[in-house]
């Protein structure tokens, strides 16, 4: 592959990097990224990754663009109100940077679509809301042996861990099981200040952008935990638990599990 | 003994609003049965009715998940950080 003249231009501040050049370039284009959700996290990260020029970037997000969505979700603009947010997401990545092939997936993922998606991509990022989703991902990437960014954000907390499945910590490993539904609120109960979620979201692009051009060291077998309020980026060891229920030993988790549903049945069974 | 605990935002209602408070305890039981005893509540928040550290909550001394030490017996020494770090999905 040979990098156009306009390409030369586009890219040049991260060409001359030492460890990038023409040949991380042609690494970044030929890239596959899926973003798991067109939100406070995927905005930041798909911006990153549309102007480095991702090759093919894929997009999933089942919403409608709000008003009450633009005060962080900075892909999306006051006149996209009301559209898909992954119709909204494409016209503003390819706005940027015409290079980038963008593929939307308007639709919520469920154990029975998830694994045909994630097929085509190189590594997944997952800036979804919910904790079913999480877990699904999760499972998902170490079943299908792809590499997963995971981020994920609270009033002023973030954290964020990329998980390379079988050789680093899966997010099973660092959390074994999902809260039950109503003992943690979820972000839309909590309030967040949108810099929170661009700063976790773009740490997110830059794992990416590290593991596609092969530089650095990744956030894996480490969870970077952020705190806006006193401005701290601490680090915890997260090993790979031998006991983890999908990555180890042996693991008592071998198919797909639809939290949201598991829950609301028992719920019903209950009642 | 001495120890600082990091509170993360979901706690911070029962430790009026602090993110940083000390803390005293030999080992990790000994800990949390102290924050209990200053913020009411916050035992029952980190673990489940049997007393074990719920799942989708972890403790780290330093930067070491006490699940890979000694579970609630892992020691502690004067001037080590715990870190209370629970799994947090908001993304959008």
């Amino acid at each position: 592959m040979k990098l156009r003249e306009d390409q030369i231009e586009r890219y040049s501040r991260q060409i001359i990097l030492p460890n990038v050049g023409g040949k991380g370039q042609e690494k970044l284009l030929n890239a596959k990224v899926l973003i798991i959700g067109a939100g406070g996290l995927g905005s930041p990260c798909a911006l990153y990754l549309a102007s480095a020029g991702i090759g093919k970037i894929g997009i999933v997000d089942s919403d409608k663009v709000e008003l009450n969505n633009l005060q962080r979700q900075i892909l999306h603009s006051n006149s996209n109100v009301g559209k898909t947010k992954v119709e909204s997401a494409k016209e503003r990545m390819t706005g940027i940077n015409p290079d980038v092939e963008v593929i939307t997936y308007n639709l919520r993922l469920t154990s029975e679509n998830i694994l045909d998606i994630i097929r085509n991509y190189d590594i997944i990022v997952d800036g979804s809301d919910n904790f079913p989703t999480r877990y699904l991902v999760n499972d998902a990437c170490v079943i299908s042996r792809k590499p997963l960014s995971h981020g994920g954000i609270f009033r002023f907390d973030g954290q964020a861990i990329t998980i390379l499945p079988h050789q680093s910590a899966c997010y099973r490993c660092l959390f074994p099981e999902p809260p039950l539904p109503g003992l943690v609120p979820s972000c839309q109960e909590a309030g967040i200040l949108g810099a929170v979620a661009g700063i976790i979201g773009t740490i997110q692009a830059n794992e990416a952008l590290k593991y596609i051009l092969e530089i650095g060291n990744l956030l894996a077998g480490k969870l970077l935990v952020f705190n806006a309020l006193d401005s701290s980026f601490r680090q915890v060891k997260v090993p790979k638990d031998p006991k983890c229920q999908i990555c180890g030993e042996s693991p008592t988790v071998t198919k797909l599990i639809d939290y949201e549903e598991f829950c609301s049945l028992k719920k019903i069974k209950e009642e | 003994m001495a120890i600082k605990v990091r509170v993360p935002a979901p706690l911070q209602k029962l430790t009026k609003n602090q993110s940083e408070i000390q803390a005293n305890g030999t080992n990790i039981k000994e800990l949390i049965d102290d924050l209990e005893r200053n913020f009411p509540g916050i035992k029952g928040r980190i673990c489940d009715e049997t007393g074990k550290v719920r799942r989708f909550i972890n403790i780290y001394v330093n930067e070491e998940d006490v699940r890979f030490l000694q579970q609630d017996q892992t020691l502690l020494e004067d001037g080590d950080e715990v870190s209370i770090i629970p799994a947090i999905a908001g993304g959008r």
